[in-house]
Parts: structure tokens; sequence; C-alpha cells
């Protein structure tokens, strides 16, 4: 059969020399971060309008289904909420009050407010990861924009992950859950360090993995706000990731390390917040 | 030039609805990979040289959204669909369970893969968790999504070989059992 007429290089070469691109490109990635930027862009454009298109009609397939189950939940959430508001607004008191001792002290110490109001921008979740080993996903906003790699990418109460990879139009996120991913992170209340690392043997559970927490004091209890630490070089300062479910104490009787709860539900995600600042990192 | 057009086309509708419907569509976490079934399909239907360039561009698609080194799905599909193309000769395409094993085989290649090289390499040596929980349900949900969209792929092929002129009527008798044909 004479089919294939316009090239006629034997398919063992073919698969030859596509190898050593593929193997060539891995190595450009892995030393310069190369990731075929230029067909990012192109192929930006053939998916991101598809995908937009079927994301919006999922979302109102979604929305269809689910009013109508949702009205009898929602009146009986109304009464859970009422009762959670009245909690709040006393802890919120009480908030208020330690708010003014911080800027009392703050005042004293000559502290700036080294942490402004974020500038962030929304963008719609419109794909996910094609595979069943990573989470990351791509969302709506690229370059254009003005969404940068490292960006921090946040979603209602909490962290969800960081840009990753950009085209002009969409911007790959990958999450805190990623079995790849590790978050610099402390425990709010006592300023312990630790790390916090996605798994994929916790995330079936809807949990991720604490390490390396220093807790000379035992200090560390269950429902602990964990959030992103002050050293780390990508993720700002202060950003809820979750709640400290059970932690362990180390072989080494040094550290300790368990799992904790997100504070973001992964499964159902559809929007997100990018926050367009970039951590600065000192570079004198 | 209009047969490289479909496959394209088919390579694009197929990676828009993998990374869309197809996880809306996941079954505690796991959803089918249909990439890895047209690339093995098609590897079966057109010989070695149209299956690895299917699954290069497949791959290659997965590395520009989701990979974090490219180039690995690119080189992992373009071996997947090389290796099913090596059936083309004895392939005969009313018989779905040669695919059907070799996609799973193909599964299993693939789960294997990238265990080894992206969590095996970081040390992460639970690896019957991982058969288990992610390896087999995939291999599973594939092989059984297989079944559905086997005869729709079976109809693009036909009408792929109409578009070249190979097979002047639906039937495809002619064309096979010659056993030669291939490159």
């Amino acid at each position: 059969m004479k089919k294939r007429k316009f090239f006629s290089i034997p398919t063992k070469y073919i698969l030859g020399i596509l190898s050593v691109l593929c193997i060539g490109m891995m190595f450009a990635s892995y030393t310069t971060g190369f990731a075929g930027e230029p067909l990012s862009r192109l192929s930006g454009y053939v998916f991101v309008p598809f995908e937009k298109g079927i994301n919006g009609i999922g979302g109102w397939i979604r929305e269809k289904s689910e009013s109508l189950e949702d009205l009898a939940a929602a009146q009986e959430q109304n009464l859970k909420l009422q009762a959670q508001i009245d909690e709040l607004i006393l802890e919120n008191n009480r908030l208020m009050q330690n708010q003014y001792r911080l800027e009392e002290l703050e005042e004293m110490y000559e502290l700036d407010q080294n942490y402004a109001q974020f500038n962030k921008v929304a963008a719609n979740i419109i794909a996910k990861d094609s595979g069943n080993w990573f989470h990351s996903f791509v969302i709506d906003k690229g370059q254009r924009d003005g969404i940068e790699v490292d960006m921090n990418v946040i979603a209602g109460s909490g962290l969800v992950g960081i840009v990753t990879k950009t085209g002009d139009n969409w911007a790959q996120v990958r999450s805190i859950i990623d079995d790849m991913n590790s978050v610099s992170a402390q425990v709010l209340s006592t300023s312990d360090l630790c790390f916090v690392k996605g798994d994929l043997q916790l995330m079936s559970e809807g949990l991720i993995r604490v390490e390396q927490l220093k807790d000379p004091e035992n200090q560390a209890a269950m429902g602990e706000k964990i959030v992103t630490s002050h050293v780390s070089d990508r993720y700002h300062e202060g950003i809820l990731i979750g709640y400290l479910n059970e932690v362990t104490l180390d072989s080494n009787n040094l550290t300790k390390s368990g799992t904790m709860t997100p504070a973001v539900d992964f499964e159902h995600l559809r929007t997100v917040l990018v926050i367009t600042d970039v951590k600065q990192v000192m570079e004198e | 030039m209009k047969r490289t057009l479909a496959v394209g086309i088919l390579i694009i509708v197929c990676f828009i609805l993998q990374c869309t419907v197809f996880q809306a569509l996941s079954l505690a976490s796991v959803s089918p990979n249909l990439l890895l079934i047209i690339t093995s399909s098609l590897g079966f239907m057109r010989g070695e040289r149209e299956g690895l360039l299917v699954g290069f561009f497949s791959g290659l698609l997965t590395d520009i959204f989701f990979g974090s080194l490219f180039g690995v799905y690119a080189l992992l599909y373009m071996f997947l669909g090389y290796g099913s193309g090596l059936f083309h000769r004895v392939f005969y395409d009313e018989d779905i369970k040669l695919p059907m094993i070799w996609i799973a085989l193909s599964e299993l290649v693939y789960g294997l893969s990238v265990y080894f090289f992206m969590f095996l390499m970081r040390s992460k040596f639970e690896f019957p968790f991982y058969f288990t929980h992610i390896i087999l349900p995939e291999l599973i949900y594939t092989v059984v999504l297989t079944i559905v969209i086997y005869r729709p792929i079976r109809s693009f092929n036909r009408f792929l070989e109409r578009l070249s002129g190979e097979l002047p009527f639906e039937y495809q008798a002619p064309a096979a059992g010659t056993g030669k044909e291939g490159e």
C-alpha cells in the first residue's frame, strides 16, 4: 500500500527523532524551566474557548439540578447559620478588641502595616488535570490579565494553590493537595513552623500531610489554624491553609507530623481568586 | 491532508472532553483515560506511524496544560501508540477483544510508568496503595469506556479510510486480511 506519499521516513526513525526531542524537552524543562511557551500560547487560543463553553453548559445544568434540592436544605441551613451568626458576633467583638490592642502595639513598635490588602483577580476553573495522579487545573485568566507564575491562588476561606504555568489566556494552577506540592506553613497561635505537603494517599479522604512541625511545648492541638508562614518565598504570609487534625511525634523525637484538613473544598471548586502580588523576595 | 486534519480535530475534541466532561464523570475521583483509548485504537487501526504521532500529540497537549516536566507524557503516549501500532498487521477491527486487552495493558504500563517516574523517584514506596486506588480503577474504568466508544472510533476510522480513498464503499472487505498492508 502506498498511502503515505508526502513523507517516507521509516517509522522507527520518527520514533527515534521524537523520543530524542521529548528527552531534550525534559532536560530543557528541568534545567531552564522551559515549558513550551510558544505552544502554550498557541494552544490556549484553540482550547480555552471550548473549555469555557463546556464549563458554562456544565455549570448551567448543575445549577438547574441543584436548585430544587437546595431549597429544603437552604431553609434548614438558614436556622443553623442564624445561630452561627450570633456566635460569630460574639467572637467578632472579642477579635475587635484584640485588633485594637494589636494596633496599639504596632504603633508602639512603629511597625509598618507590612501586608496591605492584596490585589486579586477572579478566575473560573475551566479544565482539570486529565490524569488521576496529580491535582492541577486550568483557569481562564492568563498573562493578558496580569497573571504570572508563582502567584498565590485562594478561594473564599483559604489557600488553593499556586500558578505554575501561564499562557496568554489561561494559567495552570497546582493545588496544595497535589502530591508534588509543599508549602511552608505555621501554626497560627504558636507560630511553630511546619511543612504542608499534598499527598495522593490522603487526597481521597480530603486531607493533607503536615510534616516537620516543631512543637516543643506540645501546644499543637486538633483544630488549630494552619497558615502560610513568613519564611516561605512564594506564599504570602498568613493565608489560611486549613485546620490541624492530629499529629504524632516523629521517630527523631524532635518534630511532629500528621494530617490536616484544608479550608477549601477542592471537590466542588468552581471559581478562585488569584492574588496578583507576587511575594517579594529580597534581592539585595 | 484531510485525514491529518480529521485526526487532529479528533485529538483536540478528545482532549477537551477528557479535561472537562470526563473529570466530572469521575467515580471515586478516578476518571477514565480517553486519550489513551484513541491513541491505542488509532494505533491498531492505522499502524505504528499514526499511532505514535497521535500519541505524541495527545501527550504534548497533556504536557502543555498539566505537565510539570515538559515532554514526559508526550514520550509515554508516543511509545504506547507505537506499541499498539505493531499489532496493526494482526488486527481485525470487528474484534474488540484484542483492543480491550491491549488498552488494559497500555493502561497498566501507563500507570506503572507514572508511578515509577513521578512517585517512586520521590521515595513514595506504598505501591499497593497506588495500585489499588489509582492504577486498577483507572484501568477498569478505561476498559469499560473502551467497550462503549469502540464502535464510534471504528466508524471514524472507516470515515478516514474513505477520505483517503482506501475504501470505496461502506464495508472494508477488500482492505482486510491482505496481511501486507502497513507502511
